[in-house]
């Protein structure tokens, strides 16, 4: 009766929490800068339609760091190195969305392949081989947190100043190239500040999970907002919720982070996917008949 | 000829052309787009720009706007030299619904116009909501402000992109295709809205289509682009059968039926209306 080992507490229990949570102060801190970090950019990603280059750029950020880890340098620097080189070829060669997808298609199993290939001829522990893929940072350094923050810090200091005319770019490029906006230059800046965003999500929840962070809290909020800056706001709270909760459900059943960093994420998003649409029946959408122009195409139905 | 610009100059305003182009010409290495182009536009002024495919309208537009350079000859907005991004000139691209994914509002794609090309931070001021309801109730868009962009009718989206485009008080409005994807109702209320703007914030228009019958009743003049020239004068000056075969160097003819103007053998109805393809050309 081997099932009956296997219960609710397998999965969710809370036993020694409070021994635990001391112990892993470090993590909670990680999870909190990845939260912050993967929420702010994740309306940027929405809004660029980047969901699959993200994807593409944490395969060649998990090669980076498999490649890294064989040749026993810092998979940190290697998870950077791998994103950077794909962000750089994604904004280089795709402008288009059309385009970009291919290329993406393209590079994605050969990152993947390159790091199966230095995971096989790594020789150390195991769970550091899973970890790069599934995610796994339970005993986190002062030295990762700091080269965390600092990453954290880059990626503000870069994405602030740029962010309006990022955003004119991504809405509505035509006219933004009309006002003067450098259009092709700030897509690549984006590239870069998502590779490395990508590269140290990857740490946290691994390279097959990284979607939950960049692209799950962002596509929760936009069910319940057409603020820009709320998207914003939801979206940071989502994905701090997201990685903290998951870091700390972990803790008692003692399994990896990251499925419960995603089921968090995931449901979150069905939430806020039921209140978009019992709002949206509720009329939410709607908008108020005050048109009264003589040519009011308010009226016309699309 | 070069003109310097005194203070008094500006404080005429109106004197001073909205748009002044003085033996324009744009060549791609040793093909020549259009040459001795010279153009005077009044502030107030409808104007539309005509001709097939790939014989300069766009490039006329981005030549105005800053993003290419005449091969020689002059080019002045409100008797300046054109700079890129320039808050003097509003502009709007063709009606395509906005095919990005992002969470946006018909208010928020104002805002872009109003400090879009902005770097930092942006603080919500009350003075900046005050010149974005302003354009949008100028362009009757308020009651669809606040619903999410993606909702709005084509005609609707094009209300907002005309309030984008009047929100920095332009004294030029750019439109490159405007009516391109609309039925036409929509076309006439977009018309409509346009010829209106121009009276009201004596805004010189330039308007870039295939289609002149829409706008025929409201353009002052027309600038019909071939062969690499360019025949500017009124639409019963240069929508003639003599005219157009002049400039085409062949058999032209144009029908007038029912204030309605039909012309054969022009080419002008295109099958890739893409604006970006006459640009590379």
């Amino acid at each position: 009766m081997i099932g009956l080992q296997f219960g609710i507490h397998t999965f969710l229990n809370f036993d020694n929490l409070g021994q635990l949570l001391p112990l892993v102060w470090g993590s909670l801190v990680a999870g909190v800068i990845l939260g912050l970090i993967a929420g702010a950019i994740g309306p940027m990603i929405h809004a660029r339609d980047l969901a699959f280059a993200v994807h593409g750029t944490s395969e060649l950020s998990f090669a980076g760091a498999a490649a890294a880890l064989f040749f026993g340098v810092s998979v940190n620097l290697g998870a950077i190195a791998g994103s950077l080189a794909a962000a750089l070829v994604l904004g280089w060669l795709g402008v288009k969305a059309r385009h970009r997808n291919a290329t993406i298609g393209i590079l994605l199993p050969f990152g993947l392949g390159i790091g199966v290939l230095f995971l096989a001829l790594y020789t150390g522990r195991s769970s550091n081989k899973f970890g790069l893929l599934a995610g796994q940072i339970v005993a986190v350094q002062s030295t990762q947190l700091v080269s965390l923050a600092v990453v954290a810090a880059v990626i503000a200091a870069v994405l602030v100043p740029i962010w309006r005319p990022l955003f004119f770019a991504s809405v509505d490029p035509e006219v933004a190239q009309a006002r003067g906006v450098p259009v092709r230059a700030l897509s690549m800046a984006f590239m870069v500040v998502l590779g490395l965003a990508v590269a140290m999500t990857v740490q946290l929840v691994g390279a097959l999970l990284v979607l939950s962070l960049l692209i799950t809290p962002t596509a929760a909020a936009a069910r319940l907002t057409v603020r820009p800056f709320m998207l914003s706001v939801l979206s940071v709270a989502f994905a701090v919720t997201s990685a903290v909760g998951g870091i700390v459900l972990s803790l008692g059943p003692g399994l990896p982070i990251s499925p419960y960093v995603t089921t968090v994420s995931f449901l979150i998003f069905l939430v806020c996917l039921v209140i978009g649409r019992v709002r949206e029946r509720r009329g939410w959408n709607q908008r108020p008949e005050v048109g009264h122009h003589p040519h009011a195409d308010a009226l016309h139905t699309h | 000829m070069s003109i310097t610009t005194t203070p008094a100059m500006e404080a005429l305003g109106a004197a001073e052309p909205a748009i002044c182009l003085n033996n324009a010409c744009v060549a791609f290495g040793e093909r020549v787009l259009w040459d001795h182009v010279d153009l005077d536009i009044a502030p107030g002024e409808f104007v539309a720009v005509l001709g097939p495919n790939g014989a300069g309208k766009t490039t006329l537009l981005r030549v105005l706007l800053g993003q290419h350079h005449l091969t020689h000859g002059q080019v002045r907005i409100d008797g300046n030299p054109v700079q890129r991004g320039s808050r003097r000139i509003g502009y709007v691209p063709q009606q395509k619904s906005i095919d990005s994914t992002a969470v946006i509002r018909g208010r928020d794609l104002v805002a872009l116009g109003l400090d879009g090309d902005r770097w930092g931070i942006t603080w919500p001021t009350r003075q900046r909501r005050e010149k974005i309801d302003w354009a949008l109730d100028a362009v009757g868009a308020l009651a669809y402000a606040d619903a999410p962009l993606s909702m709005l009718s084509g005609g609707e989206q094009q209300r907002l992109r005309i309030a984008q485009a009047l929100v920095t008080d332009p004294s030029v409005l750019l439109c490159d295709e405007p009516l391109l994807s609309l039925d036409i109702f929509h076309q006439l209320a977009v018309t409509d809205l346009i010829d209106r703007t121009r009276r009201e914030h004596n805004i010189a228009v330039l308007f870039v289509t295939h289609e002149i019958n829409p706008v025929l009743p409201l353009v002052d003049r027309i600038i019909y682009f071939a062969n690499g020239q360019a025949l500017i004068g009124t639409p019963d000056e240069v929508m003639t059968t003599q005219t157009l075969s002049e400039l085409y160097g062949r058999r032209v003819e144009v029908l007038r039926h029912d204030g309605q103007l039909l012309v054969f053998g022009a080419d002008d109805h295109a099958h890739h209306p893409e604006p970006d393809q006459e640009g590379d050309a």
